[in-house]
Parts: C-alpha cells; sequence; structure tokens
C-alpha cells in the first residue's frame, strides 16, 4: 500500500521542471532527488515525506528522454505518481525504474494539496483519506502489467536471454 | 487494410506480416544510440542485468559525448570518460568523443548512420530526428537503452499516425523551424500527438532540403510524438547513398493506409513564427513579438545546427556588428559542420561580427554549460524547447525562433522580423 500526504501540480509538468538539465550529469537517486522539482516548486523537497505522492494535471513528464526525471521523482521519496495523463517516454521510464504511476482525472480532481492519499497498486484503488472518497484508475495494459508484475524492465531481458540460451 | 510507413517499418522489424495500432511487438533494432548522460544510467544498469556480459552487436551501437562536453565540471568528465572506456572495452565501432562527433543527431545521419526503412531507439527525446530520412526513430530512456544494448530489440506499441500534408512553398525569410513551430500548435500543442506518429507529406516537404526536413522531424516530439516520419525521395537516397554503401529498404505508406486524422496546413500562407515562453505551443507570428529586448541569441543545437543553418545566419551578419548589448553565441552541430563553416569563411565573419562560436554540442539549450541564461533574462535561440529552466534559470525566458529570425534579432538586440532587413531573400 502506498501512502502519504498529497503534491498537486498543473499540466505539462516538463522533464526539465522535474530535474533540471544542469543536474543530468549526475547518476546516484538520492542526489538527484535532492533537486527534484526544485524549479517548480522551491519547497517541494522540504516538504516532501517519504510516501508522499504527486498529483497532477495532464501530460505530465513532457519533454526530455532523461530517466533522471523519475528517478529524482523517487530519490525524493515519493510514492506514487497519479496524474490526468502522462508524456510516453516518462511513463515508460517510470514503470522501468519501479514509480508507480497512476492515470484517473476523476482522482486528480477529487485531491487537494496536502489531502492524504492511500493507493493499492494491485487493484488501481485510490483513496482519498482525508475526505473519504475513492476511484480506480485505469488499469495498465496486460503487457506492461506483467513487465511492473516480473519487477520491471530488468528480469523481463533476463528472461529473454534464458530464452535465447534454451535455458 | 493498408499499412502506414511507420506501420510497415515496426511490421518487418517485428518478423510480422501486418501490424495495427496498439498492438505489442517486439522489434528488432538496426541502432542504439547514448549520448554521455544516457549511457551512465544505462551502462549501470546493463551491469546489472544478470547474463549480460557483452552488447548485442557492437557496429550497432553509437556512444556520442556531446551534453556537457568538452567536460563542463569534474563529474561531466567522470561520466563522458565512463561512456567512452566501457564502449572501447565492448569494441563498439561508433564512438563519437570530443573531437570527433558533435552533436548526436546532427552526427548520425552525417555519418551515414541512419537510412530509410531502419529502426532506431536513441536514449535522447530528439533521436525522433531520423524519421527525416525515412527510418522509424524514437527516443527512450535509459533502462530501455540498456536492455536494448543487450537484446538488440525493444517492446514497442505501435502508434497510430497523423498525416500533415503541407500545401505550398514557403515564403522568403520562412524556413522548415518557422513551419514545425506552426505545426506543433495545429496539432494540438505539446501533448497534440502524444503516442502517435506524425507523418509529414505535401508539396512544401518534397522541396524541402534534407536539412529542413530534419529540423522538422526533430520537434516531432514537441507535439508529443512517438516518431516522426518523411516518406523517403531522390533527395533521401542520394543524401544516404553518399554517405554509406550499406543495403537498405525504403518504405513507403499505402495508398489506403489508416490515420488517425489528417490536418492540412497552407505553408504558404506561413510568416516568420516564434514560440514564446514558456512553451514551444506558445507559437505566433513574429510580428507579435517584435521589439522585445534579448539579452543573448543562442544559435546551434540538433534542431538548427547544420551547415545551412549557419550559412543563412552568415549571410545575414557578413560585414555587420551584433548590438553591443546583446551576447551571441553559435554552436555548430558537429565537427563536419564546423569545419565546413570554417572552409567557407562563415566563422570568420560571424567572430568579426561579435558572435562567440562555441565548440560542437549541446552546450546551453538544456541548460548545460557554455551559455546558460542568469535570472530576469531573455534569450531568443534556434532550438526546441522554452520550458522554464530550460537554458539555466527558470526566471529566464526563452523565445524559439528561426536561425534567421535570431540573426535579425543579434542585429538589433530586439526580436526582429528578418523580412525587415534590407536583404534579399536566399536563393533557393
Amino acid at each position: 500500500m502506498l501512502q502519504g500526504y498529497a503534491h498537486t501540480y498543473g499540466k505539462n509538468v516538463d522533464t526539465d521542471v522535474i530535474i533540471p538539465g544542469r543536474y543530468c550529469n549526475l547518476t546516484d537517486m538520492a542526489e538527484l532527488g535532492k533537486h527534484a522539482l526544485e524549479d517548480l516548486d522551491k519547497e517541494f523537497t522540504a516538504r516532501a515525506k517519504p510516501g508522499d505522492i504527486i498529483v497532477a494535471e495532464t501530460n505530465f513528464g513532457c519533454g526530455s528522454s532523461r530517466e533522471h526525471a523519475p528517478i529524482a521523482i523517487k530519490g525524493a521519496g515519493i510514492s506514487a505518481v497519479i496524474a490526468k495523463s502522462f508524456a510516453r517516454i516518462f511513463y515508460r521510464n517510470s514503470l522501468n525504474i519501479g514509480l508507480p504511476v497512476f492515470e484517473c482525472p476523476e482522482a486528480v480532481d477529487g485531491i487537494a494539496a496536502g489531502d492524504e492519499v492511500r493507493v493499492d497498486s494491485a487493484t488501481g484503488t485510490i483513496e482519498n483519506v482525508t475526505k473519504g472518497t475513492r476511484w480506480t484508475a485505469q488499469p495498465l495494459p496486460p503487457f506492461m502489467r506483467a513487465l511492473v508484475d516480473a519487477g520491471g524492465l530488468r528480469p523481463y531481458v533476463e528472461q529473454r536471454l534464458r530464452e535465447r540460451a534454451g535455458v | 487494410m493498408g499499412m502506414t510507413i511507420t506501420e510497415k517499418i515496426l511490421a518487418k522489424h517485428a518478423g510480422l506480416d501486418h501490424v495495427t495500432p496498439g498492438q505489442i511487438i517486439n522489434a528488432k533494432v538496426d541502432l542504439v544510440l547514448a549520448n554521455e548522460l544516457s549511457a551512465a544510467v544505462a551502462i549501470k544498469e546493463f551491469e546489472k542485468i544478470a547474463g549480460a556480459e557483452r552488447v548485442f552487436d557492437p557496429e550497432r551501437i553509437a556512444l556520442v559525448a556531446d551534453h556537457m562536453v568538452p567536460a563542463k565540471d569534474a563529474q561531466s568528465a567522470k561520466i563522458a570518460a565512463l561512456m567512452i572506456h566501457w564502449g572501447r572495452e565492448q569494441g563498439i565501432k561508433h564512438i563519437f568523443d570530443v573531437g570527433k562527433g558533435g552533436i548526436e543527431h546532427v552526427v548520425l545521419p552525417e555519418e551515414g548512420l541512419v537510412a530509410p526503412g531502419e529502426l532506431i531507439v536513441g536514449g535522447d527525446s530528439h533521436t525522433c530526428t531520423y524519421g527525416a530520412l525515412g527510418a522509424f526513430a524514437t527516443g527512450m530512456g535509459s533502462t530501455d537503452i540498456a536492455a536494448a544494448f543487450v537484446l538488440g530489440e525493444v517492446w514497442l506499441k505501435v502508434p497510430s499516425s497523423v498525416k500533415v500534408i503541407y500545401r505550398g512553398a514557403l515564403q522568403p525569410f520562412v524556413y522548415a523551424k518557422d513551419l514545425m513551430l506552426h505545426t506543433i500548435r495545429m496539432l494540438g500543442g505539446i501533448d497534440g500527438a502524444t503516442y502517435q506518429a506524425i507523418e509529414f507529406t505535401g508539396e512544401t516537404i518534397q522541396t524541402m532540403s534534407i536539412s529542413g526536413r530534419l529540423t522538422m522531424a526533430n520537434m516531432a516530439i514537441e507535439a508529443g510524438a512517438k516518431n516522426g516520419i518523411m516518406a523517403p525521395d531522390e533527395k533521401t537516397l542520394a543524401y544516404v547513398r553518399e554517405r554509406t554503401n550499406r543495403a537498405f529498404e525504403a518504405v513507403y505508406s499505402d495508398a489506403d493506409a489508416r490515420y488517425d486524422r489528417v490536418v492540412e496546413i497552407d505553408a504558404g500562407a506561413l510568416v516568420p513564427t516564434v514560440a514564446k515562453p514558456h512553451s514551444p505551443e506558445n507559437t505566433v507570428p513574429v510580428t507579435e513579438c517584435v521589439g522585445v529586448k534579448v539579452d543573448q541569441v543562442f544559435i546551434g543545437s540538433c534542431t538548427n545546427g547544420r551547415i545551412e543553418d549557419l550559412r543563412e545566419v552568415a549571410r545575414l551578419l557578413d560585414g555587420k556588428r551584433v548590438a553591443d548589448e546583446v551576447r551571441v553565441i553559435v554552436n555548430p552541430g558537429s565537427q563536419k559542420v564546423y569545419i565546413q563553416a570554417a572552409a567557407e569563411g562563415i566563422l570568420g565573419i560571424l567572430a568579426s561580427a561579435g558572435c562567440v562560436v562555441n565548440t560542437p554540442g549541446c552546450g546551453a539549450c538544456f541548460g548545460g554549460h557554455m551559455g546558460n541564461l542568469g535570472e530576469g533574462e531573455i534569450c531568443i535561440s534556434t532550438t526546441n524547447r522554452n520550458f522554464v529552466g530550460r537554458m539555466g534559470s527558470p526566471k529566464a525566458s526563452i523565445y524559439l525562433a528561426s536561425p534567421a529570425t535570431c540573426a535579425a534579432s543579434a542585429l538589433t538586440g530586439k526580436i526582429t522580423d528578418p523580412r525587415s532587413l534590407a536583404l534579399e531573400p536566399a536563393a533557393v
């Protein structure tokens, strides 16, 4: 179960504000996490507590393909991102590195900054604990569900390698 | 039911006769690209994959040091060296270090590493540039790139396609860049084509140079697209054959291919266009911004760092001086562009006009180094993104425009319509 307080943002939160280019020579998750969202919300890293959840409007993560973006969000202690929609590369990167992301427009409209939110990633159930409301996120396509259930892209790649080796 | 050029390339690389939008496929890749920023993360991941010791094919990987080189600082030096050393240890054939390459998306087409019908994935969102040569090319994150290094294949969801039909000839001082900025808006903005393929067609594209086509396909991602693509023609084949002798198969959309939507754009009616801060979708005719004072002009990037771009800038600045109040920074897109610009006297013209000419690389475009913006500063730039903080301070503002509009603005220190210069338009 993923649980924490909501940090809310608008539409088109791009990867340049999620993690500015000047930090993209870093590779360490904790280091990147210190700078997450700093150009959009200077107080974010000071305010964010482990488990907190980002809630945003449409097209979250647009722009660059930098995997540093979901890594920085994860490094800041965020347990999940709920948005009305995601940019394609960010979405894929998030699943690959194990940052749970959920598409649920109704939940975004029903969650305010500071609300306590709980997400069951197995069922996609999103609950606003503060207001006592509940929604279900759009399920992952079956192929992506299988990737996530297997633990991300790496186990999938390892499985493909074993198949090729005839093991 | 016929297939689009994108669907055909994906089907062929997946070993299938037919694919439809939404289908998940495993596709073989012809080339995998990474730069030092994406490679640093990808190599870390590669080393964690059990059973991954060697890359799938050292001849089908390209590594380009371009984002923070010549090294901005010790950390940048470390990751560039990590990539280069790993690449050599893996026997990778196409390694482009400082002085041997330049910006990845300028270098790869130039070196003949992209051909029609091929499938290319890269650890950089502007990998979509290669669609200009009739290839399927898309950007991915480092974990996907690590997987492609090992497997030589990627999983992909087949995108639906949006067809854009351009009619008419571009007016003087209107370029591929203006047309693409306008197109982003016409498609619905920066998520107008999310998850989709943009197929650029029509007479305006047919008469456009390869350089202009690369500029347009480069910014497909700015509409959220998975890839941008153009049918190869005689110009494409001539460009590619000059650079490689390997076999390739040009692919074309069927007449009965299915499109999610078709958008028609009257290119002949377009005027010089700029994207205002802070999004590439905020496009307006340059006339709406004329007179805005600028602190910096940036000319370069994978969008507009090719020799044709520098020629046009040099033509407008030849024998003149840029305004005292403005810094003008030029980053040639590659070592080859730099050498050609030197041979044509362009570097001298630019330097004499008061521009600083940087080494080839991504430089300030993404807030890397060699020209970042300070608080409150305004820049007009030939680059592809103007998000908050993109080129440095989150309190700076960026306008995106063509090389000619940027050159005109350099002369006056204010955003200037290039048509207002007392100059003949370029002979096309």
